[in-house]
C-alpha cells in the first residue's frame, strides 16, 4: 500500500476523469441535491443531522430517567409518571440509540464521508451509490428502532446487551414486537455501516492523491478507517447471533434456551466478541479527530505519528481478545477470568502511549485556547479519568464488586460522553467553516463549552460514589433498598447537573443557528490548517475541486517547519515555493 | 511465597481500602477486605500515573501557550532525547500492570476459583422477580426435613463458612450482596457453585445485578447475619422472621 | 442523475483494481459472519453428542449432489471471466447464465430434500441441530439466490460489452459462496 501510494492508474474509460466536474453544472432539484444526493457531503450532512436528532431523543431519554431516579414516582415534566416497563425501556433505547445511532454515525459515518475524499484529494467515495444506500438503510434501521418504543407491550427493556433468555422469549420480557424491532433495527444499523466501511476502507486505500503516502495520510482518516476494519471484523458473529435471536423470538427455535438445548453465555460471547471491539470503533475516530485539531491549535507536528499509529494497530488487535472482561462473573469458566485479565490489563498499554503521546505533542507549541483546541484538551483529561477506571474493572477480583454497579456506568460515560459528545463538538466547531463557510461564534461556543463539561463531571462523579457504594444499574426506585435509599442527595446533584448541561445545549442551537446566518466568512483556510480540505472553497463544491484535483507533497502535520516564513505548509503546495493565499 | 508476598502487598493498602469502600459499605465477609485492598492498589496504582499526565498535561499547556513572536518548535517525537519521555512511562506502567495483574488473580481465586470445605450449605434460587432460600436447618444438610424455605430474606451465622447453589427458574439474575462483595449470575439450566463467610451481624441488602426483565427494579431481598444464638432461636422458631432482627 | 464515475473511482493507489478490493472486503465481512455462525455450531456440537444422532437423519446424496452442482457451476464462472478478459462480452454472458442455472439447480435440490425432510418432522424447532442444520445452509441459500440475482443483472450488461471487470468480481463472489457450502457439507452431513 505504501510504495504504491504515488502511482495513479489512468482509467480505463478515460472520458470519465475528462468530464468529471462540469457534468454538475446544471441546476439539480432539491430531491436529488440534499435527499436522493449521492454526494459524500451531503451524505455526511445527513448522517449528521440524523445524529444530532437521535442524540436529543437519547438525552431527553437519560432527562427522564434521571428525574424518575432522583424524585421517584413523581410525574416527570414533559414525560408523566413513569413506570417500571417504561424506565427499563428508557435505558435500554437510550442506551443502544447513544452508540449505535449516535456515536457511530456521528464520528464514523459523519465525519469519514465529509473528510475521506476531502483530505486525500478526491472528488467522491469511490462507490457513491453504495454510500446513499448505506444512509437509506441507516434511516430506515432508526425509523424502526423509533416505531419499536410505541408499538403494543412498550419498547424493549431487555438492556442494551439484550441477554437472552430474556430477550429471546416474549413470556419473560413481555414485549413481543419491541423486542423483535430492536433486533431488526440494531441489525439493519449493522449492514448499513458494513457498506458504509466497505467505501470508507477501498476510498483511503486507493483514491488517494498523487504523492499522499501511506504516512502522508492524516491521522482521523487513518483511526476512521482502522475503525472500520475493526467494525467489520468483528460485527459478523453478532450479526449471525442477531439472526438466531430473531428466530428464537418469532419462530421459536431454541438457539439461547436452555430448556431445549440451547446456550445462553452463548449470546453472551458473540455480543462481547463485537461489544468490546466496538468501543474502540468509536473511540478511535474521536482520538483521530482530536489529533488533528491538537496539531493545528498547537502549530506542532504529531508527536510521533509512527509510533501512534502503531499504538492504534495493537489496540485494534488486542481489542479482539478481551470480550471476556464483561463475563467475569457471568458463569464462565472461572479460570477463563484469569487470561481475560492479562488481556485487559495489556490493552492499557498502547492506549496509555497513545494519550501520553497526544499530550507530548503539547510540548514546545504554540498553543491557541479556540474551542475546537478547548474540545480537543477536555477529551483528553476526561477520557484519562474513562480510561483508567477501566482498570478497576479489568482486575477480575475488584470487579466481582463492580460489576454492573454504577462504577460500571461512570466507567463508560466518561470514556463515552468524551468521545461521542465532546469529540462530535471539537469536530464539529473544527470543521464548520469547512462545513457551511462561515465561522463560529467563539464567545458562544466557550460558554457551550464550560456549560457542558463542567455539569458532565458533576453528573458522572456522583455516579462513581453511588457505584462504589454498591448501587446496582437499571434500578427504576432506589428507595426499595434500605442501604441505599439514604444517597438520595447524590442522586438529586447528578440530575441537576444534568438539568444544567441540557439548558446549555441551547447556547450551541443557538450559536449554530445565528453563525449560520450570520457569521463570519470564513475563507478556504481559517485555522490556516496544512490537511487538503482547507485548500478548497468553503463550503466545496461538488467535485471538491472544480479547478482540478490537488496533488500531494508532504505529511500532514508540517507545522512550524524551521527556515519557513509561514508557520504552516499546506500538503498540497508544490516544494520550495511560498504557501499561496 | 505468593501469599506471604500478597499477604504483604495487602497489607499495605488495607487501610486505605478500608477508606475507600469500607467507609461506604461495611467490609462484612471473609474476602471483603481482600477487594477493598484490590481496588485502593489500582486506585493508587492508576491514580498515580493519571496525575502524573495531569500534571504534565496541564503544565505544557500553560508553558506552551500562544505568545506574540515565540514560534513553536519542529520536533517529530522520534529524536532519542525526547522519545525517552514515552518509554520509560511505558516500560514503568508494564511493572504496575504486573503487580495488578498478580493481586488480581490472586483474589479472584480465592473468592471464584476454589470452594472451601463449608460449614453449611444454601440454595438460592432466583425467579422473576424475587428469591427463594433454601436453608440446610439445624442439620447443616440440605434436602432433609429439616430445610427452611424463606422468600426475600437470606438467614446465615456469622462466621460460619457457607456455600451456596444458585439456581434461575427463568431467566439470568445476578445474586449480589454488597457488604459481602459477593456477586455471581443465575443461569438458568445451570448450577452456580460458590462461597461466603459472613464477618459482620446484622441485616444488609441483595439486590438483582442483570437486568431480568420487567421487575429486576424491585428484585430486592434481605440477608440476615446472626449471631449463633439467635440463628439457633430463628431455626428452633421455624424460620418465621424474629422481629429484632429485621427492624435493625 | 448522470452516469459518471467519480475521478475517485478510477484511483488505484493500491494497484489492485477497486471493485475488486471492494469485492474482497465484502467477502471479507461474510467470512466472519459465517464464521460466527459456524464456530456457535461446532461448540454445541462438541458439547452434545446426542447431535450425531440427529444429523444421520440428513440425506448426504442430496448434499453430495448440491456440492457437485455448486462446484460446476463455479467453473463455469472462472470460464466466463476467462471469455470476459478476452473482452468476449457474448460468450461470458452466456456462462454466466450457465452458472446461475448451476444456482438454481442447487435450489431446487434444496428443496426437495428441506421438504422431504420437514414432512418427516424435522423442522426447525425440532431440537438443536436442526436449528443450526436450518439456519446455516438457509443463510447459505439466500446468498446463492443473491448472488444469482446479482448474476443475470451483470450477464445482462455483459452482453452489451458493458462493466466487463465487473464479471470477474461475481466470480469472486461466487468462489466466496461455493467455499462456504464446501464447510457447511461436511459439518452438517457428513460429520457423524
Ligand atoms: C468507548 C468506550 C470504552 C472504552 C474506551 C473503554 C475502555 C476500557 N474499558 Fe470499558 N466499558 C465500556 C466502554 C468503554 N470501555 C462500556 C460501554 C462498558 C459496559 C457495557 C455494559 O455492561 O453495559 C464497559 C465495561 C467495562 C468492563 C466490564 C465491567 C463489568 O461490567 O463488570 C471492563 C472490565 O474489564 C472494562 C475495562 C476497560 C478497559 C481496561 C479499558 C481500556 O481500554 C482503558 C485504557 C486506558 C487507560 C488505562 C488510561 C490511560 C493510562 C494511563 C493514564 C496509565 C496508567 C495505567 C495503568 C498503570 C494501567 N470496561
Ligand atoms: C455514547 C453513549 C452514551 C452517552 C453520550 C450517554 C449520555 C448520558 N447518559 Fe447514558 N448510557 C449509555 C450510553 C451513553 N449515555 C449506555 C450504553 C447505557 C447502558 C444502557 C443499559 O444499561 O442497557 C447508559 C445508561 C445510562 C444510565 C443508567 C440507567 C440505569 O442503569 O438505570 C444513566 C443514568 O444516569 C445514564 C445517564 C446519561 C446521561 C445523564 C447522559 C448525558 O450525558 C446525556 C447528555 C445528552 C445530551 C446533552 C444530548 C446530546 C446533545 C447534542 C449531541 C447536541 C445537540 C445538538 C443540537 C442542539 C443542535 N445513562
Ligand atoms: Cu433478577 Cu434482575
Ligand atoms: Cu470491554
Amino acid at each position: 500500500m505504501a510504495e504504491a501510494g504515488t502511482a495513479t492508474i489512468e482509467s480505463q474509460d478515460a472520458h470519465v476523469v475528462s468530464h468529471g466536474h462540469d457534468e454538475h453544472h446544471h441546476e439539480q432539484s432539491f430531491w436529488s441535491k440534499y435527499i436522493f444526493s449521492v454526494d459524500h457531503k451531503v451524505i455526511a450532512m445527513q448522517y449528521m443531522f440524523t445524529g444530532i436528532v437521535m442524540a436529543l431523543i437519547g438525552g431527553y431519554m437519560s432527562y427522564v430517567f434521571r428525574m424518575q431516579l432522583a424524585y421517584p414516582g413523581e410525574s416527570v415534566p414533559g414525560y408523566g409518571a413513569v413506570s417500571q416497563g417504561e424506565y427499563n425501556a428508557m435505558v435500554t433505547n437510550h442506551g443502544t440509540i447513544m452508540i449505535f445511532w449516535v456515536a457511530m454515525p456521528m464520528l464514523i459515518a459523519a465525519f469519514g464521508n465529509y473528510l475521506i475524499p476531502l483530505m486525500i484529494g478526491a472528488d467522491d467515495m469511490v462507490f457513491p451509490r453504495i454510500n446513499r444506500l448505506s444512509y437509506q438503510i441507516f434511516l430506515v434501521s432508526a425509523v424502526i428502532l423509533l416505531v419499536s418504543l410505541f408499538v403494543p407491550g412498550g419498547g424493549f427493556g431487555g438492556a442494551w446487551t439484550a441477554y437472552p433468555p430474556l430477550s429471546a422469549n416474549a413470556e419473560y420480557n413481555l414485549t413481543p414486537l419491541g423486542a423483535q424491532l430492536w433486533i431488526v433495527a440494531v441489525a439493519l444499523e449493522f449492514v448499513a455501516f458494513l457498506l458504509g466501511g466497505i467505501n470508507f476502507i477501498t476510498t483511503l486505500m486507493n483514491s488517494r492523491a498523487p504523492g499522499m503516502k501511506m504516512y502522508d495520510i492524516p491521522m482521523v482518516l487513518w483511526m476512521i478507517v482502522i475503525a472500520s476494519v475493526l467494525f467489520m471484523a468483528s460485527v459478523g458473529p453478532l450479526i449471525a447471533g442477531a439472526v438466531m435471536l430473531f428466530m428464537d423470538q418469532s419462530i421459536g427455535t431454541g438457539f439461547f434456551d436452555p430448556n431445549r438445548g440451547g446456550d445462553p453465555i452463548l449470546w453472551q460471547h458473540l455480543f462481547w466478541f463485537f461489544g468490546h471491539p466496538e468501543v474502540y470503533v468509536v473511540l478511535l475516530p474521536a482520538m483521530g479527530i482530536v489529533a488533528d485539531v491538537m496539531c493545528t491549535f498547537a502549530r506542532k507536528k504529531l508527536f510521533n505519528y509512527k509510533l501512534i499509529l502503531f499504538t492504534v494497530f495493537a489496540t485494534g488487535i488486542i481489542s479482539f481478545f478481551v470480550w471476556a472482561h464483561h463475563q467475569f462473573v457471568a458463569g464462565i469458566d472461572p479460570r477463563m477470568a484469569n487470561v481475560f485479565t492479562v488481556t485487559t490489563l495489556i490493552i492499557s498499554i498502547p492506549i496509555a502511549e497513545m494519550l501520553f503521546l497526544y499530550i507530548a505533542t503539547l510540548y514546545g507549541g504554540s498553543i491557541q485556547l479556540t474551542t475546537p483546541m478547548l474540545w480537543a484538551l477536555a477529551f483528553i483529561a476526561e477520557f484519562l479519568i474513562g480510561g483508567v477506571t477501566g482498570i478497576f474493572l479489568g482486575a477480575s477480583g475488584a470487579d466481582i464488586y463492580f460489576h454492573d454497579t454504577y462504577f460500571v456506568l461512570a466507567h463508560f460515560h466518561y470514556t463515552f460522553f468524551p468521545i461521542a459528545i465532546i469529540g462530535f463538538f471539537c469536530g464539529l466547531t473544527y470543521w464548520f467553516p469547512k462545513m457551511f463557510g462561515k465561522m463560529m461564534n467563539e464567545t458562544l461556543g466557550k460558554i457551550h463549552f464550560w456549560g457542558t463539561v463542567i455539569p458532565f463531571n458533576c453528573i458522572f462523579i456522583p455516579l462513581f460514589i453511588l457505584g462504589a457504594a454498591g448501587q446496582n444499574r437499571r434500578i427504576y426506585n432506589f428507595q426499595n433498598y434500605p442501604d441505599l435509599a439514604g444517597l438520595q442527595d447524590l442522586r438529586i446533584f447528578a440530575t441537576t447537573a444534568l438539568l444544567v448541561m441540557l439548558a446549555f445545549q441551547a447556547v450551541f442551537l443557538i450559536n449554530f443557528v445565528v453563525s449560520l446566518i450570520k457569521g463570519k466568512p470564513a475563507g478556504k483556510n481559517p485555522w490556516k490548517s496544512n490537511t487538503l480540505e482547507w485548500t478548497t472553497q468553503s463550503p466545496p463544491p461538488h467535485g471538491n475541486w472544480p479547478e482540478g484535483l490537488p496533488n500531494c507533497y508532504r505529511g500532514p502535520y508540517e507545522y512550524s517547519v524551521p527556515g519557513r516564513e509561514e508557520d504552516y505548509w499546506p500538503q498540497n503546495v508544490p516544494p520550495d515555493t511560498a504557501p499561496a493565499e | 511465597m505468593l501469599q506471604g508476598i500478597y499477604d504483604f502487598i495487602k497489607g499495605i493498602f488495607e487501610p486505605l481500602g478500608d477508606y475507600l469502600i469500607g467507609s461506604l459499605v461495611p467490609v462484612g465477609s471473609s474476602f471483603a477486605g481482600d477487594i477493598d485492598s484490590l481496588i485502593a492498589l489500582v486506585a493508587v496504582f492508576v491514580g498515580f500515573w493519571g496525575l502524573l499526565a495531569y500534571i504534565m498535561f496541564f503544565f505544557l499547556i500553560f508553558r506552551y501557550r500562544r505568545k506574540e513572536g515565540v514560534r513553536a518548535q519542529y520536533v517529530t517525537g522520534e529524536e532519542k532525547n525526547l522519545k525517552r519521555w514515552i518509554s520509560w512511562p511505558h516500560a514503568a506502567i508494564i511493572a504496575c500492570d504486573l503487580v495488578i495483574v498478580f493481586m488480581a488473580v490472586m483474589v479472584w481465586y480465592n473468592v471464584k476459583q476454589r470452594l472451601p470445605e463449608p460449614d453449611a450449605t444454601v440454595r438460592i434460587v432466583a425467579q422473576q422477580w424475587a428469591w427463594n432460600f433454601v436453608h440446610p436447618g439445624p442439620d447443616g444438610v440440605l434436602d432433609t426435613d429439616d430445610d427452611i424455605d424463606s422468600f426475600n430474606e437470606l438467614h446465615v451465622q456469622d462466621g460460619l463458612t457457607y456455600q451456596y447453589e444458585l439456581v434461575s427458574k427463568d431467566v439470568i439474575h445476578d445474586f449480589s450482596v454488597p457488604v459481602w462483595r459477593l456477586k455471581q449470575d443465575a443461569i438458568p439450566g445451570r448450577i452456580m457453585k460458590g462461597w461466603f463467610q459472613p464477618t459482620k451481624t446484622g441485616s444488609f441488602d441483595i439486590q438483582c445485578a442483570e437486568m431480568c426483565g420487567i421487575g429486576h427494579g424491585i428484585m430486592g431481598a434481605r440477608v440476615v447475619i446472626e449471631t449463633p444464638e439467635e440463628h439457633a432461636a430463628w431455626m428452633s422458631n421455624g424460620g418465621s422472621k424474629l422481629a429484632s432482627v429485621v427492624e435493625r | 442523475m448522470s452516469a459518471t464515475r467519480p475521478i475517485a473511482t478510477t484511483r488505484s493507489a493500491t494497484g489492485i483494481p477497486t471493485g475488486k478490493l471492494a469485492v474482497w472486503w465484502v467477502v471479507g465481512s461474510e467470512i466472519v459472519i459465517f464464521g460466527g455462525l459456524l464456530m456457535a455450531y461446532l461448540m454445541h456440537r462438541l458439547g452434545h453428542p446426542e447431535w450425531a444422532d440427529y444429523a444421520s437423519h440428513t440425506n448426504p446424496w442430496f448434499g453430495g449432489v448440491n456440492t457437485f452442482v455448486l462446484l460446476t457451476s463455479s467453473l463455469s464462472a472462472v470460464l466466463a471471466h476467462h471469455a470476459a478478459e478476452k473482452g468476449d462480452g457474448k460468450r461470458a454472458a452466456r456462462f454466466l447464465y450457465f452458472t446461475c442455472l448451476g444456482g438454481l439447480i442447487f435450489i431446487g435440490i434444496k428443496s426437495v430434500e428441506w421438504y422431504i425432510e420437514i414432512s418427516h418432522g424435522y423442522t426447525i424447532t425440532a431440537n438443536g441441530f436442526w436449528q443450526f442444520y436450518y439456519t446455516a445452509a438457509g443463510l447459505h441459500a439466500l446468498h446463492v439466490i443473491g448472488g444469482c440475482i446479482i448474476m443475470l443483472i451483470i450477464a445482462a450488461d455483459a452482453k452489451k460489452q458493458l462493466e466487463l471487470h465487473r464479471v470477474e468480481l461475481i466470480g469472486i463472489y461466487w468462489h466466496f459462496v461455493d467455499i462456504v457450502w464446501i464447510f457447511l457439507f461436511p459439518l452438517l452431513y457428513i460429520a457423524k
